[in-house]
């Protein structure tokens, strides 16, 4: 089976127009089919090396370089707390802790019904949030371990993850004006 | 507290959507200034505003962006090189959190600057490299750039949009928002030029640099989100006036991202050149239980840490905290309480280094595995006699050896805060002992990373 559809494959070339190489499309690529599939294996691989005209061998390259790919299946909704330096002085292990706990899987693993995966990741870019987690793309802010465990708790109970109780805002703006 | 001006992120809601940005004489006087000017001229203001690069060297953009070939887009032939402009959006230094504001709440900004870059260095097309995580941001951005499309701000429609007057000239750029994928290395100039290219992020040696070889081989200026978003600032004020904002070695405003041990951690725009102490207790709403301070990293997790009893005086710009022995970096302030274990934290910044070094060096790739060993070691209280003076002198000696910088990144915190903090390591070394095994290699080695209690006759050193 085909990953991309014809529709599909003309956006890709559509955006290769804006490089001079096809080659420098590979991320946007896998990007799109990690967004697809939740992960990219090795026939994965060779269809994204067909479209950027890169050898195999290549793209095992990249996809192995990049944290974020995966080259195993991950749950539907992956954890990520993140245990550097800011949010380890605000108590990033703790939650990371709780994490691991209630979903009971290791760094990288998901549980067996496929539903959670776990990752202690590295500073994301929200250290005036710390702690904080994130599930798939959402960002968990100023977190505590109870809260973490909620947001587990809403995706069990409604399949979604819930909307962020914190949202990272400029100091000097009221909630009013803001968003 | 005295009113600070906020040229990158003015106290406008909702800025983001174009019309307001429009509203607020968004790409318009900016854009109109850089288009009475001949490129070269645009090019002399920012030389002449000191507006210096926020990505953490420092480095003056009006010199960076003056080593760039200058032909014309409407001279140039077939076979004339294309040039590039990279806007590093990577920001995955530990304790920087400032461009995503700009990002967020004044997207355009940022674009316009680029707009004007690229027509001081006659540019044919810009990336825009945003980091993976972001990816929320990434789409905010992506939007940002469609409705300046759409508005004719981008694209071939600019020439019927701005029309030069003076010594301008026409000229048209596309832009282009590039995700990454999970990689702190690719943060590096010449790495992140590899990972657009579509490859691993492998810095590269220089020279080359990238002003004559960057992207595809072809001359390209790289400058960081917060660099570019303070160009239309430049051209709106004139640099005359942008240049007496602030310290005048290092002039305009900076994003001051503060976490960490502090009552309202936040971004804090504020001129360059005030107390740290300021910074700290006045905007970021100090120490929480009225602690006091052990530790501050100024500018996010590579720069050199300074010790809480040192704070007096200490002035947030490049050159002021050079004089005291750090740098301003990307202007992260990392504040540690006075509780802090300090042994704790360099083992946590010396692991993220490991585990993104790319490997091409030896000494940054070994070394920050053995300074990794040796800091766990000091951890659990098990380091021997001497390690502080090793663990030292492996620091110093990836310095300056190595094909990036993330060497010096690796090994400043290691050095400065055993300078700095020495009395923090000495109890953790096992007192006076020192193992004399001929098997100590092989019991630390069959320990993997986790040293191992080596069960061996130990000599009481005299
Ligand atoms: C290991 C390493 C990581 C870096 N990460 C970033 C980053 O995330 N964002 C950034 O703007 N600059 C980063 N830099 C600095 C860039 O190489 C480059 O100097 C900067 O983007 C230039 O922009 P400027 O002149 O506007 O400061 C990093 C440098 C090194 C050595
Ligand atoms: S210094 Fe480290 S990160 Fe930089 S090129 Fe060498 S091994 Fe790679
Ligand atoms: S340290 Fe956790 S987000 Fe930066």
């Amino acid at each position: 089976m085909p990953i991309f559809s014809d529709t599909e494959l003309q956006e890709i070339s559509e955006l290769q127009k804006r490089y001079p190489e096809p080659a420098a499309t590979l991320l946007p690529v896998l990007w799109r089919i990690q967004d697809k599939r939740g992960w990219i294996d090795s026939d994965a691989m060779e269809e994204a090396a067909a479209i950027c005209q890169v050898p195999k061998s290549h793209v095992e390259g990249v996809v192995s370089f990049y944290t974020m790919f995966f080259e195993k299946p991950m749950g539907k909704f992956h954890v990520q707390v993140c245990t550097n330096v800011s949010c380890m002085l605000c108590g990033g292990e703790k939650i990371l802790d709780a994490m691991k706990a209630r979903l009971g899987v290791a760094n990288l693993e998901r549980t067996p019904d496929g539903t959670f995966s776990i990752e202690e990741v590295e500073c994301m870019g929200a250290c005036g949030g710390a702690p904080m987690m994130a599930v798939n793309e959402t960002f968990f802010e100023k977190t505590s371990p109870t809260e973490a465990n909620e947001v587990i708790d809403t995706i069990l109970a409604k399949g979604e993850i819930p909307t962020p109780k914190f949202v990272q805002q400029m100091p000097e703006l009221s909630e009013a004006s803001n968003r | 507290m005295p009113d600070y001006p906020k040229l990158i992120l003015p106290d406008i809601a909702n800025l983001r959507n174009i019309d307001t940005y429009v509203k607020n004489g968004g790409y318009g006087e900016a854009m109109r200034k850089a288009y009475s000017m001949s490129p070269a001229a645009v090019i002399d203001e920012v030389k002449k505003s000191g507006l210096r690069g926020r990505g953490g060297a420092a480095f003056p953009t009006g010199m960076k962006w003056s080593f760039m070939p200058k032909t014309l887009q409407r001279d140039r032939t077939a076979t004339d090189k294309k040039k590039y402009f990279l806007i590093n959006g990577d920001e995955s230094e530990p304790g920087s959190f400032k461009d995503r504001q700009i990002f967020e709440f004044n997207p355009h900004q940022m674009i316009e600057g680029i707009l004007i870059g690229c027509y001081a260095m006659q540019i044919d097309h810009a990336y825009i490299y945003i980091r993976g995580e972001y990816a929320h941001w990434v789409r905010m951005v992506e939007q940002a750039v469609a409705d300046a499309y759409a508005k004719g701000f981008i694209g071939e429609k600019m020439k019927q949009t701005f029309k030069p007057s003076g010594d301008g000239v026409e000229y048209a750029v596309d832009l282009t928002v590039h995700k990454g994928a999970g990689a702190y290395i690719v943060g590096e100039e010449t790495a992140m030029m590899d990972s657009l290219e579509g490859k691993r992020g492998y810095p590269r040696f220089k020279p080359p640099f990238p002003a004559n070889q960057g992207l595809w081989k072809m001359p390209t200026t790289i400058n960081n989100i917060e660099t570019v978003a303070n160009v239309p600032v430049i051209m709106k004020m004139g640099a005359e006036a942008y240049s007496k904002i602030g310290d005048p070695k290092q002039p305009g405003t900076l994003l001051f991202g503060v976490s960490g041990h502090v009552n309202k951690p936040g971004v804090y725009e504020l001129p360059t050149g005030l107390p740290l102490l300021d910074i700290i207790n006045k905007h970021a709403g100090g120490v929480p239980g009225g602690k006091k301070i052990k530790m501050v990293i100024p500018g996010g997790s590579s720069m050199p840490p300074l010790r809480g009893d040192k704070l007096e005086g200490v002035l947030m710009d490049a050159n002021h905290l050079v004089e005291v022995g750090s740098a301003i970096g990307t202007g992260g302030i990392m504040v540690m309480d006075e509780d802090t274990d300090i042994v704790k934290i360099l083992t946590r910044i010396t692991k993220f280094y490991w585990h993104e070094s790319c490997g091409q060096c030896t000494p940054c790739r070994e070394g920050t595995g053995w300074m990794l060993k040796m800091l766990r070691r000091f951890e659990q209280g098990l380091a021997r006699e001497g390690d502080i003076d090793l663990l030292h002198d492996i620091a110093r000696n990836i310095e300056g050896r190595t094909i990036c910088a993330l060497g010096e990144a690796a090994a400043w915190p290691v050095a400065f805060t055993l300078e700095r903090f020495r009395e923090e390591f000495e109890p953790r070394v096992k007192s006076g002992l020192e193992l004399h095994s001929p098997d100590r290699v092989h019991a630390f080695r069959k320990g993997g990373l986790e040293p191992v209690q080596v069960h061996v006759p130990v000599v009481v050193r005299t």
